[in-house]
């Protein structure tokens, strides 16, 4: 017998790696994220500060050798901040994420799936929690439950969740009506074990999409509420409230160190994890590329 | 016990923006244990929806209205939905037509037969699962069972698609066995190789086996009895010898002689006049009548519904004038 086959077969995953991999955004993206996780993740080794050291002495001074991005308001180094910031920001971001991909999910493939009553009550709740300004939601709840990060984490999960819930419901929909589907309810499986073994595999791919894109809203998000005062508490450095130091006109004009950083990395990370989504999602599915 | 299956005057509806479809209209069938049943009729006769209610499955918004179908003494229609999951798939197993869309693309055949299982047996492991998959991929036919447990649907020829999905209706032993057009998708060189294993599987498990086809000579070759049917009734039943040498209702009569022949020449097919009714708004009387050689616009045809009745040994017929035929 003699092979014909010219090229190897490329799994789905070796095809849409392929496809992340010629984009050029998306790889500049994933490069720069991973610097950013790595420096967040060794924050400790490489800050060479405590980043909540308070040295009343130096404080808002500008760059220099012992303080390569100076000192905030309380003289501590904002390097080391910034560096730690990272790590609850990032934290907060994926997981917010997470917690609500993972609750959307669940919830649009029972949608989908089970239909009648049960489709029509989690699509209608979707409807309502999109439909309020979920910042309002979010400073209400933050100020009834206290502000802490366990909290953050909850709540815009809790916020965030019918967007992926949208997408896995209307996946859903399209499996439930396949052939196979119905072939495994004819061997015995229930509902749950469809969800389990023909749904949530299906539409992983784009979940992973809609999570990531959710990264970067809910690192935004994280650094409203830290601004305000309702996210992230000091001294913990986050982000966000790196930037309340920085809450006056001549500060901002004269003393730059204080938000450019933290306000830096915000726009770029959050760019970053936007590129990164884009290309998931068209190395995922790729029709939707011109 | 000498009926495995009964199904009495089963009913079953489908709301459209029409009006009521009713696909499956007063269906009676029995199955004892071990033997073939043929259900034939053209696309829309009602056959898959009859085989789809026993298992509970009929799509919404269809649903069965009325009628029972008792299996080994329960009745499946009252059953609630955990005792008929228990059921599907370990006493009552369905082979599809297109082993292509009713194996998912995305997960290894084997997985899929080893899920089958365990559905009914969890507490069976991995390991004992994966071994009992290899055995039943040997027993219907599949070459080197253990490289291609792993293989992806795609990755089977049509032919040993429809054996894994033999394998997976074999899996829990079932005492019925439900055959929905299995060899339709099949190269015809091939249907003949898994009608063979739908046959000796059969036999060797001591299912009893509804089978689900359009093809006349597939039910010659295979089934015991069979059960004709027309705009959702059953119009002709019996032994498959009797119903083929002097079939008694002239639909079954139409289909056997529109049926290509070695010794007619081509371009000699008889094809039945007109085309199957519209079940939204079926015809009065007998349904086929308006097609009817035999019926030639009789008043008993355009108004009464001919009930199925004794024509013969073993032999059933709905039609007013059965006598009539040659």
């Amino acid at each position: 017998m003699t092979t014909t086959q010219l090229t190897a077969p490329r799994s789905p995953a070796a095809l849409a790696a392929r496809r992340f991999r010629r984009s050029r955004p998306a790889v500049a993206g994933a490069l720069f994220l991973l610097l950013v996780v790595l420096l967040a993740a060794a924050a400790p080794l490489v800050a060479g500060h405590d980043p909540n050291a308070v040295d009343l002495a130096a404080f808002r001074q500008p760059p220099s050798a012992g303080h390569p991005l100076g000192t905030d308001s309380s003289g501590r180094d904002v390097l080391a901040r910034l560096l730690h910031a990272g790590r609850v920001s990032l934290l907060v971001g994926l997981l917010a994420s997470l917690v609500a991909v993972a609750f959307g999910t669940l919830l649009g493939a029972a949608a989908g799936v089970f239909g009648g009553v049960l489709d029509t009550l989690v699509m209608r709740t979707a409807d309502v929690v999109l439909s309020f300004p979920s910042l309002v939601v979010i400073v209400v709840l933050a100020g009834i439950l206290g502000p802490s990060t366990a909290m953050l984490v909850i709540v815009f999960g809790v916020c965030n969740w019918p967007t992926a819930c949208r997408v896995v419901r209307g996946l859903a929909l399209g499996l439930r009506e396949q052939e196979y589907v119905q072939a495994s309810r004819a061997f015995g499986a229930g509902r749950f074990s469809v969800i389990a073994r023909h749904v949530v595999p299906a539409v992983l791919s784009q979940v992973a999409v809609v999570g990531t894109l959710l990264v970067a809203q809910m690192i935004l998000l994280e650094a409203v509420l830290s601004f305000l005062g309702l996210g992230v508490q000091p001294p913990q450095a986050s982000w966000g409230n790196m930037l309340t130091d920085a809450q006056n006109l001549t500060l901002i004009q004269t003393m730059p160190w204080l938000w450019l950083p933290p306000g830096l990395a915000i726009a770029l990370t959050v760019l970053a994890v936007n590129f990164v989504g884009d290309g998931l999602r068209d190395a995922v599915d790729p029709r939707g590329v011109r | 016990m000498d009926t495995l299956l009964r199904i009495e005057d089963l009913a079953v509806e489908f709301p459209t923006e029409d009006g009521v479809v009713r696909a499956v209209d007063g269906v009676n069938l029995e199955v004892r244990p071990g033997e073939i049943v043929g259900l034939v009729g053209e696309s829309g006769s009602g056959k898959s929806v009859t085989a789809m209610s026993v298992l509970g499955l009929v799509r919404p918004p269809g649903r069965v209205v009325g009628g029972s179908i008792v299996f080994g003494g329960r009745d499946l229609l009252g059953l609630p939905p955990r005792e008929l999951r228990a059921v599907r798939g370990k006493e009552i197993a369905m082979i599809f037509q297109d082993p292509m869309t009713a194996l998912n693309p995305v997960l290894p055949v084997g997985a899929q037969i080893a899920e089958a299982i365990r559905l009914h047996r969890p507490g069976l492991g991995r390991k004992a699962a994966k071994e009992r998959v290899l055995e039943l991929l040997a027993t219907v036919g599949v070459a080197d069972p253990a490289a291609r447990y792993g293989r992806h649907p795609h990755e089977y020829s049509g032919g040993m698609r429809q054996r894994a999905m033999i394998a997976m209706a074999l899996a829990n032993e079932p005492a019925l066995l439900i055959a929905d057009e299995p060899t339709t998708a099949l190269d015809v060189t091939i249907q003949a190789q898994v009608l063979e294993l739908i046959r000796t599987s059969a036999r060797d498990s001591g299912a009893a086996t509804v089978l689900i086809t359009h093809d006349l000579g597939v039910i010659a070759e295979l089934a015991d009895r069979v059960a004709v049917m027309y705009a959702g009734r059953v119009v002709e039943h019996g032994d498959v010898e009797a119903v083929f040498s002097a079939p008694r209702h002239p639909y079954t009569a139409g289909l056997l002689a529109g049926r290509p022949r070695l010794e007619s020449a081509l371009g000699e097919l008889v094809p039945i006049p007109g085309s199957p009714p519209s079940l939204l708004n079926p015809p009065p009387g007998c349904a086929f009548h308006p097609r009817c050689a035999l019926s030639s616009d009789r008043e008993p045809c355009r108004t009464a519904r001919p009930a199925l009745a004794t024509v013969g040994d073993l032999h059933q017929s709905a039609c007013h004038y059965p006598e009539e035929l040659p």
